[in-house]
């Protein structure tokens, strides 16, 4: 499935809840399933700089598909990264690089979306394509 | 027990923000210590201001700039006699607690040389903290820090042992932001006394619940920001003995601060000028004083006994939540609470509370040394002011409860 696909279908099953708890309680229970990054990649390197909590980030490529995996130390925010992952990983560079990312907004998460807000997702988003940069260039 | 010293719903009316909703619930607002709100009467006065008189200050002959000029040093009487300061120039509008201390350090610059000493206490905020750092790397001296207990408390023979004929200067705060710990500042500043050095003293967490009396503390300066007392942000006070304020060099130069210009010479304008170089923050130092009025208006000796009342109720109703740890158990405190929950992670908590419309802090409340000594990455910190209610403790306990709840 292409990004765009996911992030229907993740815009679906956002749009089954009528609160936020709904909402949140379905972002944690994401978080829990989380792929979790190795111990290894745990390092300050991986961190995404971020004030309130720590998250860290890798990418593997796979063929000519970029894999993440992650993990942080606040639920919440690993219920974002969650949704982010399902998104964007095991897809190829250019299409990390070109993905839009209004989803976030649809699926009433617009609160963290803000540049100012520490550990937003903003600078998650930056990584991810950062990394799919990255990678593009090295496969070309 | 509450003790109800004052009407509390009377003093809710005079903030307009306590009514406006967040996410749907009723703002219950427990983020004072990093801003206070601020009542009505500070807003009409700013509102004033810009409505009536709004001119530079100082040098105009026009009646606008006159009146502005005569409010303005009003504000710094207010402050002079609020803080007791026995001369109104030993006051100086700053743009904040954290300007007030650079000023100092600044100055001090030219005082030091390699090996003297500074102490600093492990319960520093960063703007404690870091302008000392810049002030021993321009110098060569050299940063102590008071260590601290579990309790959150400095240890004071460990202090009394730091101090020689080397310590220049000692600095740390009345009352701990990240705690609320009242620092035992008398003893503090008798003992640097003693040995000579300096004390500066960081009030901007005591001021909005302590009177503090410069004079009685015998402090060399003490700082302050309006923002935490019922005042606009972007203004504050620094205080300094007479002779200190004298030796310092100016921090800024610019217009204001001179007497005499010429492209050989400048000399400086007297005190408090010369540390207020340009046009300063006119509405916001008279805002600072009517803030100072409507807290006076209450009083603070009812203030602080409000406020005890809540930390007390909000202290045992927030430890009957399982796995709930205070950080900062001291008795000597504000109304500060400091406070994690075993296995989750304070921004999960804190972006719940957001949604149930319960305003706190999380993270690390810039003052890192002291969650790396709890080996913590933050707490939650709930601070209180007095208007706030029984009510909305009530509240908080509930939402705490209800987050842990959904992350567990």
């Amino acid at each position: 499935m292409g990004i765009k696909e996911i992030q229907e279908e993740i815009v679906d099953e956002f749009s089954m809840f009528e609160d936020w708890m709904q909402r949140y309680e379905y972002m944690i229970e994401l978080g829990k399933s989380l792929p979790m990054i190795k111990e290894q990649y745990k390092t300050d390197d991986n961190i995404i700089k971020g004030c309130q909590s720590k998250v860290w980030v890798h990418a593997e490529l796979e063929g000519e598909r970029l894999v993440f995996t992650a993990d942080s130390d606040a639920i919440i925010t690993k219920g974002i990264i969650a949704i982010l992952i399902r998104a964007f990983s095991n897809q190829k560079p250019m299409d990390i690089i070109e993905a839009e990312t209004s989803f976030i907004d649809e699926i009433g998460l617009k609160e963290h979306l803000s540049p100012t807000r520490a550990n937003g997702l903003v600078s998650m988003i930056k990584q991810l394509k950062l990394y799919a940069v990255a990678y593009q260039t090295q496969l070309n | 027990m509450i003790q109800t010293v004052f009407d509390i719903l009377s003093i809710r009316c005079d903030f307009p923000i306590l009514n406006r909703k967040v996410n749907g619930y009723p703002l219950v607002y427990l983020d004072n210590a990093a801003t206070s709100q601020t009542p009505q009467k500070v807003i009409d006065a700013i509102v004033d201001y810009y409505s009536n008189y709004n001119a530079n200050i100082h040098r105009g002959v026009h009646t606008l700039s006159q009146e502005a000029t005569d409010v303005y040093e009003q504000a710094r009487q207010k402050i002079q006699k609020h803080f007791n300061a026995a001369k109104s120039h030993e006051i100086i509008f700053t743009s904040g607690t954290t300007h007030g201390i650079n000023l100092v350090a600044n100055g001090f610059t030219s005082f030091l040389k390699k090996g003297d000493e500074i102490v600093v206490s492990a319960l520093e905020h960063h703007s404690n903290i870091v302008p000392w750092q810049m002030l021993c790397e321009r110098t060569g001296a050299v940063l102590k820090v008071i260590p601290m207990s579990l309790e959150g408390k400095l240890i004071m023979e460990e202090y009394h042992k730091l101090l020689s004929h080397r310590t220049k200067l000692v600095f740390c705060n009345h009352v701990s932001n990240a705690l609320g710990t009242i620092n035992p500042i008398e003893e503090i500043i008798a003992a640097a006394h003693n040995v000579g050095a300096a004390v500066l003293v960081d009030g901007a967490q005591a001021a909005p619940h302590i009177k503090a009396d410069v004079q009685k503390l015998d402090v060399d300066f003490y700082v302050v920001s309006a923002h935490k007392m019922c005042g606009p942000t972007g203004v504050g006070m620094l205080y300094g003995k007479e002779k200190w304020l004298n030796k310092l060099p100016p921090y800024q130069g610019g217009g204001e601060m001179i007497a005499e210009v010429t492209f050989e010479k400048t000399t400086y304008a007297d005190l408090p000028h010369k540390f207020e170089a340009g046009t300063p923050n006119i509405c916001g130092g008279i805002a600072f004083g009517a803030a100072l009025d409507y807290m006076n208006a209450i009083g603070f000796d009812a203030i602080a006994q409000y406020e005890h009342g809540l930390l007390e109720y909000a202290t045992k109703e927030l430890l009957t939540i399982d796995g709930l740890k205070i950080y900062g158990d001291t008795r000597e405190k504000t109304a500060v609470i400091s406070f994690n929950i075993d296995g989750l992670h304070p921004y999960d908590i804190g972006s719940i509370l957001d949604k149930l419309g319960v305003a706190v802090r999380t993270g690390h409340h810039c003052a890192q040394p002291i969650m790396d000594f709890y080996k913590i990455p933050g707490t939650v910190r709930a601070s209180f002011s007095f208007y706030n209610t029984k009510e909305e403790v009530d509240i908080l306990v509930a939402s705490v409860q209800r987050a842990k709840s959904m992350l567990s």
